[in-house]
């Protein structure tokens, strides 16, 4: 039963109608560790996430959470498992402390307990100020760190957070990151959601890409920089058309004006700027650096280039 | 067993879920989601306001206007009328619960409570309770301006208590109605309209005016829907007059229409909740 894994899934499938939402998707999130699930919209990565915290069957495939069973223990499974969804789900007009408190009170924490435990919360999430006003007159950062100070109510082992940051400003996008960067201090198991490289490569200690229901990619971020080749050379364009022949011509990934291609040699970037030159087009800016993960991105999803 | 240590060390405090008996923790969920439900009418007091002024309003309006020309046989036309109307009122007073129970599933919340160990239905038993609570304060308002002017009903304790408990019972159905239309309900604009159904039926019913002139069809109808039936028990009971079977009859109704609209709401609400 203890395996290393605070999150395994193998094999889930789920699909509405003819429309196959998850094609078999395999995740393993060792203990302690945080694991984004990087995808564009539509991708499944909310559909896995609804799966492994208990709140849609999935039509095959097993998910264990610490060791329990999420189709036979979800119970179990539900008192080890805090969740922030892209609602925030918080009563408008309750306020912050009543939130927690009535939160808390549903986990079944003793009534003194219950306010307590908000207290430390509010405290940690910086709404100590914020407690006694209806959240409906809260910022979008403020509901967000309500939001996931609920889930953590009672310090569960694994915490789904699904597009945590989505929808908020850069300032409250970073106070999001330092909390949730000392709940994985303090060994907490995270399971993020994100249509954001940077946040994927700030955070995470693994990454899968994931793209129509499948899983495309694994690794750290390093690793799957390293996939897509040691360097990236960036041209730009004047135009997006220039762009899409210097695509064609070079088999590089297209982004607007810009194509990357992969460099493992020196010599290539000679050969790669004869391409582009004999193919009569003209190029503005240019620049040689460590792929990014935009890079694996868009090399790994087949939304890149063509539809975006 | 040393990973769980090493976070207990971190310095947060992990609080124990207690494993009680699975009866009290679902009463404990049902004492904390109707304390919710009741913290809601006093932050939104124009939500009670809007939910006792417009019965108050037709009370004022029959009762002064319309009243001198309608003819009730064996009673004052004022006594004929708050009954029915304090059924009105509870059903007026569903509507705000239908849309309560629509926006909860749709902004997440219900997302949020299935996630937890506890009992998702305590979310409806909230709304049901408080919504009940809600009737209560515009059936004490409702009786005290009616007696200001000039209701004299000719009922006994008994017949009071009667009408009272069949008035809990009915508006237990009520709401449990207003529930499952609010599950039903694909938005929350969508469910604004079908709590106007609960605005509307009752006032085809005897509230207003006695059956007896109605054309044929439409009395049969309006003479045997559960409204008129619980307004008839109702308003024999608190004016003392031939009760018959009625009292029964709207006991049999409401009771039954409580326990399928309990059951119906719980199933949808519970399918809803799974997505």
């Amino acid at each position: 039963m203890v395996t290393g894994y605070a999150i395994e899934a193998r094999g889930l499938r789920k699909s509405y109608g003819d429309v196959d939402v998850l094609e078999g998707v395999d995740l393993s999130v060792e203990r302690g560790t945080m694991f984004a699930l990087l995808g564009p919209n539509g991708a499944g990565k909310t559909t896995t996430v609804r799966i492994l915290s208990t709140l849609l069957e999935a039509d095959g495939g097993t998910v264990t959470v610490n060791g329990h069973d999420v189709a036979g223990r979800t119970r179990k499974v539900r008192e080890q498992i805090g969740l922030t969804g892209q609602d925030t789900a918080v009563d408008e007009l309750l306020t912050g402390r009543e939130n927690l408190e009535m939160m808390a009170r549903l986990f079944h924490l003793p009534t003194a307990k219950a306010k307590t435990r908000a207290v430390e919360l509010l405290a940690q999430f910086d709404l100590v100020e914020a407690a006694d006003r209806p959240v409906k007159t809260y910022s979008g950062g403020m509901r967000r760190r309500l939001d996931l100070a609920i889930s953590l109510i009672t310090a569960p082992p694994v915490l789904f957070l699904d597009e945590p940051t989505t929808g908020l400003d850069p300032r409250s996008r970073a106070a999001m990151w330092d909390a949730i960067r000392e709940l994985l201090d303090g060994g907490t198991t995270i399971l993020l959601t994100t249509q954001y490289l940077d946040e994927a490569d700030q955070l995470a200690d693994r990454i899968a890409v994931i793209d129509k229901g499948r899983v495309v990619a694994e690794g750290t971020a390093g690793e799957l920089k390293r996939q897509v080749g040691t360097e990236r050379l960036k041209l730009t364009f004047a135009g997006a058309a220039e762009a899409e022949r210097a695509h064609r011509i070079t088999g590089g990934v297209r982004a607007d004006e810009t194509v990357s291609v992969a460099i493992d040699h020196s010599a290539q970037v000679r050969r790669v700027l004869n391409q582009v030159a004999d193919g009569g087009l003209e190029i503005t800016g240019l620049d040689l650096s460590e792929p990014t993960l935009d890079d694996v991105f868009h090399t790994l999803t087949s939304t890149a280039g063509e539809n975006r | 067993m040393t990973q769980t240590l090493s976070r207990e060390s971190e310095g947060t405090r992990i609080p124990e879920v207690p494993s009680r008996a699975p009866i009290s923790l679902v009463l404990s969920d049902f004492r904390v989601l109707i304390g919710r439900n009741i913290k809601h009418i006093t932050r939104n007091p124009e939500m009670l306001l809007q939910a006792v002024s417009l019965p108050i309003v037709l009370l004022l309006l029959f009762r002064f206007m319309f009243g001198p020309a309608i003819n009730v046989t064996g009673m004052a036309y004022i006594d004929y009328l708050l009954p029915g109307l304090l059924a009105v009122s509870i059903g007026f007073n569903s509507t705000s619960t239908v849309v309560g129970v629509a926006s909860d599933l749709t902004n997440g919340l219900v997302e949020r409570f299935r996630s937890m160990p506890m009992s998702a239905p305590a979310v409806l038993v909230g709304h049901v309770v408080a919504g009940m609570l809600r009737s209560l304060v515009s059936f004490v308002i409702m009786v005290a301006i009616g007696f200001a002017i000039g209701f004299r009903p000719g009922g006994g304790l008994l017949g009071w208590l009667g009408a009272i408990g069949l008035l809990v019972l009915f508006s237990a159905g009520v709401f449990w109605l207003a529930v499952l239309l609010g599950s039903v309900a694909k938005t929350v604009e969508g469910a604004g309209g079908l709590g106007m159904i609960l605005v509307f039926v009752p006032y085809a019913s005897s509230a207003l005016v006695p059956t007896a002139q109605m054309p044929g069809v439409l009395r049969v109808i309006v003479d045997n829907q559960p409204f008129t039936v619980l307004m008839d028990a109702v308003r024999a009971l608190m004016n003392g007059t031939e009760v018959g079977g009625t009292a029964w009859l709207a006991l049999v109704w409401w009771g039954a229409i409580t326990a399928l609209a309990a059951y119906l709401a719980t199933r949808k609400f519970r399918r809803r909740a799974k997505g």
